[in-house]
């Protein structure tokens, strides 16, 4: 209840700061934070909970990204069928590789992922349709009645999956399905033996968790106005996805958010005060110090706190 | 008449070339075959750390140092490097044990990554290249012309496959590499140290890391975020291989790069496939063989 009050109050600010008179620039950086609050959310349901580390992030992303294209291109879908079928290309994507890949363990199967990005790349590298390697100008659509401009409703649009993304973590996190990916994290045998349908759910993981990315990636070729193969896959988006539940925690469903906040907003600083190249380092350089130094986050870094300030 | 799109006078031409270019995947592969074939170290930022090699081999170039030379003599900072680097993956995650897995993957994805965008701040994005005597001209049989370069970097990758496998199968403590891979406990159990082994064989790996560094820019030119295609191909050898195998490794490069050639020289598909052959055969291999071609 108070999640979902909670919830309710930071969807009405979100409109409300949408209305209001607020610098156009807070939406298009707020847009990225949002973006990786998704993608982080999304690769902690596999990476978190069950303990498979997905390094493609980027497919699932770029599967969202080129759907939502290939709808705008042929119909001209609005937005929110965009996100419907990018979330439904990401949830198709995440069940071919699920079926493929996930009989397979820890480096392999994120080695795995990896190769579908490449592969994905270069299958719409191919595709003359969506503009192959030079990519395609897209013509924005007319913006919706109550927002003033469209960055103020993408904005708006990305709060409510944001929200949605963490209601599903939450709920998959607290329910029989989180128990089952916990006991697959600890020891798959122990799970198998003990009647965990472990396949069955580990599926159900990379689908929900391939929907949430593609669902994030298919607002991005209208933030842009442009779509291109090389940076809609690029490894960027799979190392934020990663290091964003690594920073913030991977065991409870605020981790990845609170990681993707302080990443994200840090990113978007140093971009503008820095330069573009040093912000895919701080990723980096953050990702290596935590899980060298804090193996459990800030969440966890905040527990030790607590027990120490109680005794 | 054609064959698999490829018209039947090119085959030859294509298997050729193919063969060349296997020998130098094998070669840019035999490092992550000893540290994730052997040791069992998640090693994603191997091509990384190669192309660190190519970097300062164009570095000593500059200087007016062979590049082939320069390989050889960034091998022994490179072991260094390695057994640092080890001890410190070592320190952090093998030693602190069951959760380990998750987050030494993402470490290694971490450090590649630094690494990438280290050497974009230091060098800038373009692509670099090296020039000698050996690269640009070509032997040229009939109508057949082969590259030097790649005859170089033919000739490379034999000499480290074979010296290789004949420390691993030959020498004490290539013994004891192999025997740390098979099982560490019983090795404990014989009075050796398992870390210092795995520690100087994590050494070798980035050694040959450097030598195949500086081959990758006698082939052809680098930029940093090469790294990245890099990581299908050398998994690709390796888990093609069977984990560990040096011989496996050669004959599995062969197979990668008979395989890239074929789609480089189909008309149809040229280049822009090219990248896909790699990642499309790993796959492959991780759904219907994992344990590879010939596994241990």
């Amino acid at each position: 209840m108070k999640f979902w009050l909670g919830a309710l109050g930071i969807a009405l600010v979100a409109a409300g700061v949408a209305m209001s008179g607020i610098n156009e620039y807070f939406f298009f950086a707020a847009f990225v934070v949002l973006t990786f609050v998704v993608l982080a959310t999304a690769w902690n349901i596999l990476g978190g909970y069950a303990g498979y580390v997905n390094f493609g992030t980027s497919a699932f992303f770029g599967a969202g990204a080129y759907a939502a294209v290939v709808l705008f291109q042929w119909l001209g879908a609005p937005l929110p069928a965009q996100i419907a079928a990018g979330a439904a290309m990401g949830a198709l994507l995440g069940f071919g590789v699920g079926v493929m890949t996930l009989r397979l363990r820890g480096i392999f199967f994120a080695i795995a992922t990896v190769a579908v990005v490449f592969i994905m790349e270069t299958l719409m590298i191919n595709w003359r349709y969506v503009g192959g390697a030079t990519g395609l100008q897209l013509q924005r659509p007319e913006v919706m009645a109550p927002f003033a401009t469209y960055a103020r409703m993408l904005f708006f649009f990305l709060t409510l999956m944001a929200i949605g993304a963490v209601a599903i973590a939450r709920y998959i996190q607290t329910s029989w399905i989180g128990r089952g990916l916990r006991a697959i994290r600890d020891s798959e045998e122990a799970a198998e033996a003990n009647g965990v349908p472990t396949l069955r759910l580990k599926l159900v993981a990379c689908v929900v968790s391939g929907a949430l990315m593609g669902a994030a990636g298919a607002p991005m070729p209208m933030y842009l106005s442009f779509i291109e193969p090389a940076s809609t896959f690029s490894l960027n988006w799979a190392i934020g996805a990663l290091a964003a539940p690594m920073i913030g925690g991977t065991i409870h469903w605020l981790g990845p958010v609170l990681g993707a906040i302080v990443l994200a907003s840090l990113q978007q600083i140093v971009t503008v005060t820095i330069s573009g190249e040093i912000n895919v380092l701080v990723v980096g350089v953050l990702l290596v110090l935590f899980v060298v130094l804090a193996p459990d986050g800030i969440l966890g870094l905040f527990k030790r706190w607590l027990k120490r300030s109680s005794r | 008449m054609t064959i698999l799109g490829l018209p039947s006078e090119l085959w030859f031409e294509a298997v050729l070339f193919g063969v060349l270019l296997g020998c130098f995947y094998a070669a840019v592969s035999i490092g992550l075959s000893v540290s994730f074939g052997l040791l069992d170290v998640p090693n994603v930022a191997h091509p990384a750390v190669m192309i660190v090699g190519s970097y300062f081999t164009y570095v000593l170039w500059n200087r007016g140092v062979d590049p082939i030379l320069a390989g050889v003599m960034l091998m022994p900072a490179f072991f260094v490097a390695g057994v640092l680097l080890y001890r410190f993956y070592y320190e952090s995650f093998e030693k602190r044990g069951s959760e380990a897995g998750v987050r030494g993957l993402a470490f290694f994805f971490g450090v590649a990554f630094i690494i990438e965008i280290g050497l974009t701040l230091g060098f800038g994005v373009d692509q670099i290249s090296v020039q000698a005597a050996y690269i640009g001209s070509s032997w040229e049989i009939g109508d057949l012309r082969i590259p030097y370069r790649m005859l170089v970097a033919f000739g490379v990758a034999l000499v480290l496959t074979f010296s290789l496998s004949l420390y691993l199968s030959k020498t004490f403590t290539g013994r004891a590499i192999k025997a740390v891979a098979q099982d560490e406990p019983a090795l404990r159990l014989m009075g050796a140290n398992p870390v210092r082994i795995k520690q100087w064989a994590f050494g070798i790996a980035t050694a040959v890391s450097a030598l195949a560094g500086a081959m990758l820019i006698i082939v052809g030119p680098v930029d940093p975020s090469l790294d990245r295609v890099f990581i299908g191909r050398t998994f690709c050898v390796v888990v093609l291989a069977g984990l560990g195998s040096m011989t496996g490794t050669l004959a599995a490069g062969l197979i990668l790069g008979i395989a890239e050639s074929i789609v480089l020289m189909n008309p149809e598909l040229g280049a822009s496939w090219a990248p896909a052959v790699a990642f499309g055969l790993l796959l492959l291999v991780l759904g219907l063989r994992p344990q590879g071609l010939f596994g241990r």
